[in-house]
């Protein structure tokens, strides 16, 4: 297994209180795989993530548990200069809006040329070539012309490729995207999401794919994890997520995308707000905003059921929420 | 299934995209006027960060050429004064004590009967030294002092802050009659010591405020995210975003230091003969501004004008470095 992350808890201390941002998330990608990970704003998914790559603002957050196995060695356990060896060359990360995550006073050579020159001690003249390589392997048209251009004179389809070639420059065995394509048009979405599952199948990277977009991950991924309040509420391969949730809220979540054949009906939401992470409701942490919450619910906290071998859904009523489709 | 071969429909509908980009740089390459480097090579125009930007906005502006003349002008004279004056601001005949303007001697003469074209000549050395040297040191040491406290913040960042609380205390002119008074060194040494020493906690301020505002950009976080370390992220990343606001400052700080120089000589504290300083002359001339003004009005012009000359020069510095004015 190439990542595993085993009972992660992440705390924010602040003036109000403690935040718990993640609350015993566990998930695991294989080399050559793809997870999306799922959930609405808050629900703990880029914390997971950031708490994974090593960058979280400690204080205020704190990891209040858990290991993070990669390739087999604890990161939590490492020091700070070692884990600084394993981002970038053993694991890359890319951020949503590209051009806030390019520094704006070097060129895009510049910047790319740096992961080489800091990274394997290259030469700032073979660092440029290689840079120009990277940016030929994430199709920017006219690779040579622009690599001395800043990253302000790009689009914002071309700055995620550009992103996506600095994570990509010292082939990192694991790529985590939190949310490549939210700022971008829906076109450009499409050709982003194809250029990073290509070069994951072409590289044969673990990809963790971080988004709230359910159109963007029924293509690319090959399981899904679905957060909700810091914890993993359903994981299951893709298709059978799309056939029949087995998660009420992974229900709300299908049900409220949009659809052809439901033209001129009322598009479903769910109910409600996501719970404030200063004070998690008891037991199951869905009940006030789900369909079908039962008197258990409100005590009793649901751990994950099996549902198949491959599949998991933290619900009482699992069972009643799968057959429900079935009808 | 997302099956895309190479030259499939990914790679088309890339091609509106990079076009898109291109007529971006063609309309902000035609906004300025002709770009007087030619038309754009390969159809892509030149590299433009934000310091060739300022550069552009100031080859144009006249504020900036006019005020960079007169700079340049002044540093010609201080590292060659012999240049425009053959005598010697030393060598004084108190036989023409307080005479006015004569041939060879256009300025006239001041109390001790030394020519006052030749000694406002040489004055400038004092001034510029004083002026660059502790513009420099200022800004060297208040952006490494403000650049680690606005990036490692806590405990560093409380201690500097206070101690820049306290040196904001100390009264400029006060303080400059009590530590150079003591000093007996004629050079302009200890008075760019002293505006050093006083001078650092306002660039640090800002500079601190700078990076911190600067540290929070994900460009930031991405390259922490990609194993840069520390000092590389605080070298390469931070400061280059944020050493503008801190030479807009200090441009226009190397003025005011010139000025203060001026009165810390005017006081006796400051440089002291027999180094030739404008400040010095306008103190040993004031007694007889009524009987003999030229002996005033000639350190005095040239002071005003440098001081003047760096001023706007800073200014014109700020309004290019200011991406909201573009």
């Amino acid at each position: 297994m190439l990542l595993e992350v085993r009972d992660l808890h992440v705390e924010f201390r602040t003036r109000e209180g403690v935040v718990n941002a993640v609350n015993g998330v566990s998930y695991e990608v294989d080399a050559g795989e793809t997870l999306a990970v799922l959930g609405e704003s808050g629900s703990g998914k880029s914390v997971t993530a950031q708490a994974i790559v090593g960058i979280l603002d400690v204080p205020p957050g704190r990891i209040g548990g858990g290991e993070v196995l990669f390739k087999g060695q604890d990161l939590l356990k490492l020091k700070e200069d070692e884990r600084r060896k394993v981002r970038g060359a053993g694991m890359a990360m890319i951020f949503q809006d590209a051009l806030s995550s390019l520094n704006p006073v070097l060129s895009v050579g510049q910047q790319l040329g740096e992961m080489f020159v800091v990274h394997r001690g290259m030469s700032h003249k073979d660092a440029k070539a290689r840079a120009v390589e990277l940016m030929d392997r994430v199709r920017i048209p006219a690779a040579r012309e622009r690599v001395g251009q800043y990253p302000h004179q790009f689009s914002g389809g071309m700055r995620q490729r550009i992103m996506i070639a600095m994570a990509l420059a010292l082939e990192p065995s694991l790529i985590i995207a939190d949310e490549p394509t939210t700022a971008l048009d829906v076109t450009v979405q499409a050709q982003v999401m194809d250029l990073l599952a290509e070069l994951r199948r072409e590289l044969h990277m673990g990809l963790i794919l971080i988004t709230h977009d359910l159109g963007v991950v029924a293509d690319v991924a090959d399981r899904i994890a679905v957060m909700y309040a810091g914890k993993i509420v359903e994981t299951a391969p893709v298709h059978d997520i799309y056939k029949a949730p087995a998660h009420p809220y992974t229900r709300g979540l299908l049900d409220s995308i949009p659809r052809l054949d439901q033209k001129g009906s009322e598009l479903y939401a769910i109910k409600g707000l996501p719970p404030n992470l200063l004070n998690i409701p008891p037991g199951c942490s869905f009940h006030p905003r789900c369909p079908r919450a039962r008197d258990v619910c409100t005590t009793d906290e649901p751990p994950l059921y099996e549902v198949s071998g491959t599949r998991h859904s933290a619900c009482h009523f699992w069972r009643e929420t799968l057959h429900d489709v079935d009808n | 299934m997302p099956e895309h071969t190479p030259g499939g429909p990914g790679d088309g509908a890339i091609a509106p995209t990079g076009a898109g980009g291109q007529m971006d740089i063609a309309t902000e390459g035609a906004g300025p006027g002709p770009a007087p480097g030619g038309p754009e090579e390969g159809g892509f125009g030149q590299p433009r960060s934000l310091w060739s930007d300022a550069w552009h906005d100031l080859r144009r502006n006249p504020v900036f050429i006019i005020s960079s003349l007169v700079i340049l002008f002044l540093i010609v004279i201080s590292i060659w004064p012999s240049l425009i004056a053959s005598g010697n601001p030393l060598s004084c005949d108190l036989a023409h004590a307080q005479d006015g303007p004569s041939p060879g001697h256009p300025f006239g003469f001041n109390g001790q009967g030394c020519d006052v074209y030749t000694r406002t000549v040489y004055g400038a050395r004092a001034s510029v030294t004083v002026g660059v040297c502790a513009t420099a040191g200022v800004a060297v040491v208040g952006s490494i002092l403000g650049g680690l406290a606005g990036f490692y913040g806590g405990t560093w960042d409380a201690l500097l802050s206070r101690l820049t609380d306290i040196f904001f205390g100390i009264p400029v002119v006060l303080g400059g009659l009590v530590l150079l008074s003591v000093i007996t060194s004629s050079t302009v040494w200890p008075v760019v010591g002293f505006i050093v020493l006083l001078g650092w906690p306002q660039i640090a301020r800002i500079a601190r405020g700078s990076v911190i505002t600067i540290k929070e950009n994900d460009f930031v976080q991405a390259a922490r995210a990609l194993g840069a370390s520390d000092s590389r992220m605080l070298l390469r990343h931070i400061m280059p975003n944020a050493i503008a606001p801190v030479i807009v400052v200090a441009t226009i700080a190397l003025g005011t230091f010139i000025s203060l120089e001026a009165t810390l000589s005017f006081l006796g504290v400051g440089v002291k003969p027999p180094t030739v300083s404008w400040g010095i002359d306008i103190s040993s001339a004031s007694p007889y501004v009524r009987n003999a003004p030229h002996m005033l009005l000639w350190p005095a012009g040239a002071l005003a004008i440098t001081v003047l000359a760096f001023i706007m020069l800073g200014d014109a510095v700020r309004d290019a470095l200011d991406p909201k004015l573009r």
